[in-house]
């Protein structure tokens, strides 16, 4: 299972955002979320939604293993164990998979808790095989 | 405190002193945000009699609880002010993304207080907060402030940011956001501009403390599911507030040719469905939307893109000029904000100078030789940028807005002015909705209509009908309505989706960590509504009944087309609406709120 999005039905409102820092860090904050939204304005004119494909690369490089399956089958980044190397982020072809030591001390990315889904009005977001 | 950032930013221009103070708890528990924190602070600290164009007077930006919070349309920001258009209270409701970012930049509220000098603009990011020069910027228009800047800084940085219109003191000039949301009316954007600040530029990355986390999520969550499960949802998305169009003009509410009439020959080119068709190309959501009311738009003749129009573009810009082209539509709707001008005014002043214009009122010697006529797409054009540069005579008559220009034009055209308080009317004809008249006329801004949204009630209930229920209901309407705005959230999940406004109780409880049922929150409404009332009585001496009269035409001139051709309100039912609206509001006859109200509301000491 893994998150797909549609930019073209994107409106760009970072509700996701809100919605997965909440759950993955118990905080409201949109900057520290694990999508990527992407406007292009003013022109064209459109939203870039980018999401975790859960294709294991960032946990392929770990030299931790901090980066671990959950039972949803998503790979997460066991915080204790990241020591902020930094290796996973140039792996991620979709550029979500975040460090910014600023707003977080551990690497975080998507644990496929499906909340942004629960949230985005346009049906942009889906969870499918 | 929980569901706040915290702090109250004040930015002198003049001598550019910034300074912190902390949110005020009382402050928070008495005017809870937004509009409520806006009216406090204007009425407390700027002077009586203060011009609104100099450096006493102060531009208020307020976030709200659920600004920025997981909460449907979180993304309202208000900027009140002593209005140059109308020299009375005004507050203008941003959409997009620049409230929330103020919020995680830990801003309850920014002051922007004295006048620079030098053109600058505010840069934020955190707790670095400074003025930068921006005389490379002065002088382009918004959209190209907003490119240059989002360039500069990166995309995560919200950029506000006035064009010439501000620049130049318009006095409808509005302040633009996120390539295309506004803070549109009663002149914010002159205000801005005589303080020299071209742009903000914001970016925060703190978490917003909450009072039970695991209430606001689930409370977040509960309204996420009622938007989402919403009949209405898919349509709404679709067309945006354009959804209207077709059904005032059915109803004789679309404002045409200077609201002479209520329907438009060319509405099948101008509405929802020809704009969607023709134009759009994205759906474009302020922050935590799930029914994105902005379309944005590809005009494929001019090569230009735009956010909307929306309805009351497509009214004011459109049917009201005698306009039947969406993409022209468009074009000037890109135009007013990218200069910096509020398209309604804008629109309303041109289509009273094309009125003027064919009742030979003006004539080219007076126009700069335009053409002013009806549907003339040219010199509409013309116009907007003669009134954004305030160029040539009639640039710069139609900069002071509908009321000052057709008092010193004179020659009967007062009569054909459309606006109460000095406010050009948004974009619902009232020549027979009596319940929506009385919204325009009792607006605490001058005649704009998202205090109380009233033309389908009238339709529901009777037009023409002048009861007490009636007036009820647009008092019921003004206090509930406008807490979105004191909420820094958006109105339309509950007037559009039609979601159970009692499930915002605990989810403001569960962000603040205040209990607060409906009742609670209308007496907040209540009491703000009424020390707006009492900015305009202390500002303006004579302040009383007449300034609540509505535009001369509605009761004096029915429209000769359309489905209310024959039909206008008389003039002692006018009376009668005020007669009722001020007993029921607890105000003198001459629509002053009496001791005992004031005292009731506990606002005495405020307004001393």
């Amino acid at each position: 299972m893994r998150l797909y999005a549609d930019s073209a039905k994107c409106s760009g409102c970072r509700a996701c955002l809100v919605a997965c820092s909440l759950n993955l860090f118990q905080e409201s904050n949109p900057k520290k979320a694990s999508l990527n939204l992407i406007p292009h304005f003013p022109n064209p004119g459109v939203f870039e939604m980018k999401v975790c494909t859960q294709c294991g690369d960032c946990a392929a490089v770990c030299p931790t293993e901090a980066i671990k399956l959950n039972d949803r089958g998503a790979y997460y980044v066991d915080f204790a164990e990241c020591n902020l190397c930094e290796a996973c982020v140039p792996e991620c072809p979709e550029d979500v998979m975040f460090v910014r030591t600023e707003l977080a001390n551990a690497a975080w990315k998507c644990d496929l808790c499906g909340d942004c889904v629960s949230v985005c009005g346009t049906s942009a977001l889906w969870i499918a095989n | 405190m929980n569901g706040y950032g915290g702090t109250i930013l004040r930015v002198n221009l003049t001598d550019g002193k910034i300074s912190k103070e902390l949110t005020p708890a009382q402050l928070a528990r008495d005017f809870i945000g937004g509009r409520g924190f806006g009216i406090y602070f204007l009425f407390k600290e700027v002077p009586k009699g203060t011009d609104p164009l100099g450096p006493e007077n102060k531009l208020i930006i307020s976030t709200g609880p659920l600004s920025g919070m997981m909460a449907p349309g979180g993304g309202k920001c208000d900027w009140t002010t002593k209005s140059p258009l109308t020299g009375g209270y005004a507050d203008a409701s941003m959409g997009g993304h620049f409230t929330a970012e103020m919020k995680y930049a830990g801003l309850d509220t920014i002051i922007l207080e004295g006048a620079s000098a030098k053109p600058v603009y505010l840069f934020i990011d955190n707790e670095k907060i400074q003025l930068l020069d921006a005389s490379s910027l002065w002088g382009k228009g918004a959209i190209d402030v907003e490119v240059e800047l989002k360039h500069k800084y990166g995309e995560e940085y919200q950029i506000a940011a006035i064009g010439p219109g501000g620049e130049n003191q318009v006095l409808y000039a509005c302040i633009n956001h996120d390539f295309g949301r506004q803070a549109g009316r009663g002149g914010v954007g002159a205000v801005m501009g005589s303080k020299k600040v071209k742009a903000i530029v914001l970016h925060g990355t703190k978490s917003v403390p909450v009072a039970d986390l695991e209430a606001y999520r689930k409370a977040g969550m509960a309204l996420y599911k009622a938007c989402k499960d919403a009949e209405g949802l898919a349509e709404w998305s679709r067309y945006g507030t354009t959804i209207v169009t077709s059904w005032c003009n059915e109803v004789g509410a679309l404002p045409t040719r200077n609201f002479s009439a209520g329907s438009f020959e060319g509405i099948d080119n101008i509405n929802g469905q020809a704009m969607r068709k023709e134009i759009v190309i994205t759906d474009k959501g302020c922050f935590g939307c799930p029914s994105p009311c902005g379309k944005y738009s590809n005009m494929k003749r001019y090569n230009t893109q735009v956010e909307g129009p929306e309805y009351e573009t497509i009214g004011l810009m459109g049917s009201n000029l005698g306009i039947g082209d969406i993409q022209v539509i468009a074009e000037a709707n890109r135009l007013a904000d990218d200069l910096g001008i509020d398209t309604i005014s804008a629109g309303s002043c041109i289509a009273w100078a094309m009125e003027c214009y064919e009742k030979g009122i003006l004539t080219k010697a007076d126009t700069d030789g335009l053409e002013l006529k009806f549907g003339n797409t040219e010199a509409v054009f013309t116009l907007i940028k003669k009134i954004a540069y305030r160029e040539g005579k009639i640039g710069d008559l139609l900069a002071l807005g509908v009321k000052q220009a057709s008092q010193e034009v004179g020659k009967g055209s007062e009569k054909f002015a459309i606006q109460v308080k000095g406010m050009e009317q948004s974009a619902y004809a009232t020549h027979n909705a009596t319940a929506m008249l009385l919204a325009y006329m009792t607006c605490d801004v001058g005649a704009h209509h998202n205090r109380s949204w009233a033309i389908t009630y009238d339709l529901q209930v009777g037009r023409e009908k002048v009861v007490p229920e009636k007036v009820a209901h647009i008092i019921w309407l003004q206090n509930f309505r406008p807490m979105f705005d004191v909420f820094g959230s958006c109105r339309l999940q509950w007037v559009e989706l039609g979601i159970d406004r009692d499930l915002y109780c605990p989810l403001l409880d569960a962000i603040t960590g205040v209990k607060r049922s409906w009742q609670d929150l209308e007496a907040v409404g209540n009491r703000i509504w009424n020390l707006t009332r009492m900015y305009w009585v202390r500002e303006n001496e004579g302040f009383g009944r007449d300034w609540d009269l509505p535009a001369t035409r509605f009761y004096t001139e029915p429209p000769k087309t359309g489905v209310t051709a024959g039909q206008i309100t008389k003039f002692e039912d006018v009376q009668r609406l005020l007669d009722m609206y001020y007993e029921q509001r607890g105000w003198d006859n001459n629509g002053l709120p009496t001791q005992a109200t004031l005292e009731t509301l506990n606002l005495t000491t405020l307004v001393a």
